[in-house]
């Protein structure tokens, strides 16, 4: 088992740094792909299967298609890349800096601290994730779906301007119809 | 641990078996719903077509367009066969078999999430599709390509809450558990025919067969996506539309036609070996049905223009799963009021 978390843990590592260093954005996607993968198999590792099935096809089955989508429709590379001005790269690297420094400290106080009422190995199943869902946390999940919604009912709106502004083309309807799939699959 | 793994590399030579005597299926098929007689030269009754077929893709130039992004034009037919394979790992092939003190599960694994792994490998699959088709360097590859993952994409959803029904029936998403309850009752597809009629028409276009091909339509997209693939990489994706529809077939007799439950038979808690080759025999023939119903409908259906396709998809399949949810879901609030 700890030699699968090892292997998982390089995986997500060098994939993670290459979704950033690659200079395709094609290449960064399927990077970013394999990442959501070997971060699902830390999931199963820690026995949360609903959440890593749901990973699966949420973000890697439908987030990263549409983002697959985008970039093979506007044939990203790397001479349309933008160029940024020194002061924007030097602001990202302190911010991004700044990031790692709370989530290194975090990490650093929470080491020793245990769950409480013990660790309970049945915590990410089925069974488990709905039944908190559905008690405890009912109204967070009641608003988050309203506002789920509320994003579908937007994406519909932009589909339906563009198409009585002009006809769409098929390929339009089609995008336009994936948008909402990103949004209900949310 | 070791059974397993034999049971693992069995699995794998049977679906890759099957999917070949698919391609002869199909043929033959199509030969008598069209009054043909179909490939008959290679053995008796062509019985030997899929392997000639098979030595002739191996045998082609191995061609890659220029300017096709190499590793990706390799990567997509290799995760369309492997993810298309990876899904029979978690269906039950049959009861438990018990020979003398050898005891062995016909299932490889029965994770609790069951149902949602065959969805997590059915949206993995778009990438081989995508991928292929973006890294060929081609107008028609790339357009296939787009229509098969926007097509893929769109029918995931509705497949997905057709299920959400029968696991609100069955109250379990493992799919050794779904057969077990099966054994004992009546078949799920008695108590969710809409459920079963939403979850075979995405099945078709999950799978990019006929009606809803238009990721390949040869009248408009030359190939589709596998137009610039050549020898086995071609034969890779050809042969993973046959092993998804095998897959498809096997998903669909698990939920809704009892899995390996024989009619008529109480098998429940029989682990004889002949009971559980009977089971596993029928849950084949169940299969071939299916196959079978796969096929017909291509040779009889013509092919759905692509914003008809999508119409149904977003406007017909999805409004009917929910109403389906809501009247499953509602019966199961409103049974104990009513039977008290």
């Amino acid at each position: 088992m700890i030699y699968l978390f090892y292997l998982f843990a390089t995986i997500s590592v060098i994939s993670a740094l290459f979704v950033v260093a690659a200079k395709s954005p094609v290449n960064s996607v399927i990077s970013l792909i394999v990442c959501f993968l070997s971060i699902a198999g830390h999931y199963i590792l820690l026995n949360a299967q609903f959440l890593a099935m749901v990973h699966i096809i949420v973000y890697t089955g439908a987030i990263m298609v549409l983002f697959l989508f985008v970039i093979m429709l506007l044939n990203l590379n790397k001479s349309t890349e933008p160029q940024k001005s020194l002061i924007t790269r030097i602001a990202a690297v302190a911010a991004g800096g700044l990031f790692l420094l709370t989530l290194l400290g975090a990490i650093k106080n929470g080491i020793g601290i245990a769950t409480p009422g013990g660790y309970d190995g049945g915590i990410g199943l089925v069974k488990s994730v709905g039944m908190s869902l559905f008690t405890d946390f009912l109204v967070p999940f009641e608003l988050s779906s309203v506002l789920f919604l509320s994003a579908i009912i937007g994406a519909v709106m932009l589909g339906k301007k563009e198409s009585t502004a002009k006809q769409m083309a098929t390929g339009d309807s089609a995008y336009a119809g994936l948008n909402q799939a990103e949004h209900i699959v949310r | 641990m070791i059974t397993v793994f034999i049971f693992l590399a069995v699995l794998l030579l049977i679906t890759l078996g099957v999917a070949a005597y698919e391609t002869y299926m199909e043929r033959k098929v199509a030969a008598f719903m069209q009054d043909r007689i179909g490939p008959d030269r290679a053995g008796p009754f062509g019985i030997l077509q899929p392997l000639a077929d098979g030595g002739k893709m191996f045998m082609k130039e191995d061609f890659v367009p220029a300017n096709a992004n190499r590793w990706l034009y390799f990567l997509g037919p290799a995760i369309a066969m492997t993810t298309a394979l990876l899904t029979g790992v978690v269906i039950p092939w049959g009861g438990t078999l018990t020979i003398g003190d050898f005891t062995m599960n016909m299932q490889a694994a029965d994770p609790e999430i069951g149902i949602l792994y065959v969805f997590a490998m059915v949206s993995i699959g778009v990438y081989g599709i995508m991928l292929g088709g973006w890294a060929s360097n081609n107008k028609f590859a790339l357009l296939g390509a787009i229509r098969a993952a926007s097509q893929m994409v769109s029918y995931e959803l509705a497949m997905g809450l057709s299920i959400v029904a029968l696991v609100l029936h069955t109250g379990t998403l493992s799919l050794g558990g779904i057969v077990d309850q099966q054994l004992d009752g009546l078949w799920n597809v008695v108590y969710q025919p809409l459920g079963f009629l939403l979850f075979i028409v995405c099945a078709f276009a999950e799978c990019n067969r006929a009606p809803f091909d238009l990721a390949e339509c040869e009248t408009e997209l030359v190939g589709g996506y596998h137009t610039e693939f050549s020898s086995m990489k071609l034969g890779f994706y050809l042969f993973a539309e046959y092993v998804n529809m095998f897959i498809s077939s096997a998903v669909m007799a698990t939920l809704f036609f009892g899995g390996y439950d024989i009619p008529f038979f109480d098998q429940a808690g029989r682990t004889e070996w002949w009971v559980t080759a009977l089971g596993t025999g029928m849950f084949f023939g169940k299969i071939v049905f299916f196959i079978f119903v796969f096929m017909w409908i291509r040779w009889t259906l013509p092919r759905f223009r692509y914003d008809q396709l999508m119409n149904l998809g977003w406007k017909k399949l999805i409004p009917l799963a929910i109403l389906n949810i809501l009247l499953t879901g509602g019966w199961y609030h409103l049974k104990p009021y009513i039977f008290k």
